[in-house]
């Protein structure tokens, strides 16, 4: 399968520091990927290296010819001076009719908002609306930074609803940056554990056993891995129609590790 | 009407045109600070260009784009920009004034570079100053799209396929030709005002960027055209005539906002 976005051995420095070290991944189509990591693992970061805004000290980016990104960024803030509706941000850089705007929005479960000022939105409005604007933009792929912070639970729960949704019918890749541990195991396809360097990845069940991640987190025996483990029978047992088939084979146990499904 | 007068309306309503657009990205971006720079570094221009006995417009066009490019590469340093660009600000004045003195043998009219000469525009001014407006106008238009989605968010940009980087070369481009052409006729000390109080009122009355532009070139040519009236009938210097109208429109917009807001 032929990758969206592919990094090779991309290392990022600020300054002296070196902050992200020789890191390789690649989305595929219709593939869900979270990056996930303590703070300052240098997530936030490697999306933006991926996306071009931060430049590389080693490596190389490649993306599929024409890929069209879209980006819902971990924090924005709309400068009070600058008059701007919800609707004609949504409408940046391309227009769109006020009836595609309209539906964008109702998908994040906002209405009637199109015609307020975006700085008075809450935030977890304006995180909304920002997925309203990505999504609008019908891209390849979908990156998100940390896309549920400011949302409440159901919130939170309709989200990644939606995004199994979007993936689903536009075949989009997604890539997301979390550190919500449960959501991350139940919604994602692969998961790369990242802490300035990829420490381990797989398929969520591979990484939650793997004693780079259960180190990284701080976990001890149990944890998290009971929680994911719960779910993760869930969606066996049923074959959910969330369960998108990429030829996934869960049972692989810790042998895996770094070497995903998806990975080719 | 006596022909140095139509001259002069029509000098400063070019100016206008193009001032207001413009100083609503440097309201929005917070850049106040940055066209004062640019406009205080225009004196050093004009001693430049006397002394090498180059044309004026030249030298204020050269120093503004140094004055742009030194301060960018300082702020990308991490260097606090206030700071730096009082710094800058003023002793690029002082350095142009100190300059200017020392050139014996040309009589240099100091008063008219410091609060411009609308009144003795001849044609060829004209000519220059509306061409100049044009470019800047295009230059807007042309961008309009990225330079609005940089302001909104250079990483959203990037995602979209923008170059920031570009956009703010294109910015500051614009903003040294536009001093370039203020210079004449609101003088160095005033220019910032032309940039920065149109687009102000104009923020109290727009719904939309495209809007607050618009309204910010059709108010800064009210008050050029309200400020040469003045400075007739009061007998007052022109250039600070104008800045002193622009004023008075602002604290007007300002109340018809503050009453428009409590009514909605």
């Amino acid at each position: 399968m032929s990758a969206l976005i592919s990094a090779e051995n991309i290392c990022l420095r600020y300054g002296t520091t070196e902050v992200l070290h020789d890191i390789s991944l690649s989305v595929a189509r219709s593939e869900i990927l979270t990056l996930l990591g303590p703070n300052g693992s240098g997530k936030s970061s490697l999306l933006r290296a991926l996306i071009g805004i931060l430049p590389l000290s080693h490596g190389a980016i490649r993306r599929a010819p024409g890929l069209k990104i879209g980006y819902v960024p971990q924090k924005l803030t709309i400068d009070r001076s600058l008059p701007l509706m919800v609707g004609r941000f949504l409408a940046l850089p391309k227009r769109q009719t006020p009836q595609d705007i309209a539906q964008a929005l109702q998908r994040v479960g906002l209405e009637n908002i199109a015609a307020l000022p975006l700085a008075g939105l809450s935030g977890g409005q304006f995180q909304r609306v920002l997925l309203a604007r990505a999504i609008l933009l019908k891209p390849d792929l979908l990156i998100l930074d940390e896309p549920t912070q400011g949302l409440d639970q159901r919130g939170e729960a309709n989200f990644y609803h939606l995004i199994e949704e979007l993936r689903a019918q536009t075949g989009m890749g997604i890539l997301m940056v979390s550190h919500d541990l449960h959501v991350v195991m139940s919604a994602s396809d692969r998961v790369i554990c990242l802490n300035g360097h990829i420490c381990c990845q797989g398929t969520p069940l591979v990484v939650s056993n793997a004693p780079e991640y259960r180190a990284l987190f701080g976990l001890g025996t149990k944890g998290a891995f009971a929680l994911y483990q719960h779910d993760h029978d869930h969606e066996h047992d049923h074959n959910t129609p969330h369960d998108h088939d990429h030829n996934h084979d869960h049972a692989h146990g810790a042998k895996e590790i770094s070497k995903g499904p998806n990975n080719g | 009407m006596d022909d140095f007068l139509v001259r002069a309306g029509l000098a400063g309503v070019g100016l206008a045109l193009a001032a207001g657009p413009l100083g609503s990205f440097v309201v929005w971006r917070r850049m106040a600070y940055f066209g004062d720079a640019t406009a205080h570094a225009a004196i050093l221009g004009v001693a430049l260009a006397l002394a090498l006995d180059l044309p004026i417009g030249f030298g204020t066009l050269f120093i503004g784009l140094l004055m742009a490019a030194t301060v960018s590469t300082l702020a990308a340093r991490g260097w606090a920009m206030d700071t730096t660009l009082g710094v800058l600000a003023h002793s690029a004045l002082a350095f142009g004034l100190v300059a200017v003195s020392f050139l014996n043998g040309v009589r240099v009219d100091l008063q008219a570079y410091l609060f411009g000469d609308i009144l003795a525009v001849s044609r060829a001014d004209l000519a220059m100053i509306w061409l100049g407006a044009l470019v800047v106008i295009g230059l807007l238009i042309w961008r309009w799209s990225g330079l609005l989605m940089s302001t909104v968010s250079p990483d959203l940009a990037q995602a979209s396929g923008f170059r920031p980087d570009f956009e703010r070369l294109i910015l500051t481009l614009a903003l040294a030709l536009t001093v370039a052409l203020a210079l004449k006729i609101v003088g160095a000390l005033l220019i910032a005002a032309m940039l920065i109080t149109p687009a102000a009122a104009a923020r109290n009355l727009a719904r939309s960027p495209e809007a607050m532009a618009l309204w910010a070139a059709a108010l800064g040519a009210c008050s050029t055209l309200f400020g040469l009236w003045l400075s007739l009938h009061f007998d007052t210097p022109a250039g600070p005539s104008i800045v002193a109208a622009a004023a008075v429109i602002f604290a007007l917009c300002t109340l018809i906002g503050k009453s428009s807001l409590g009514r909605a």
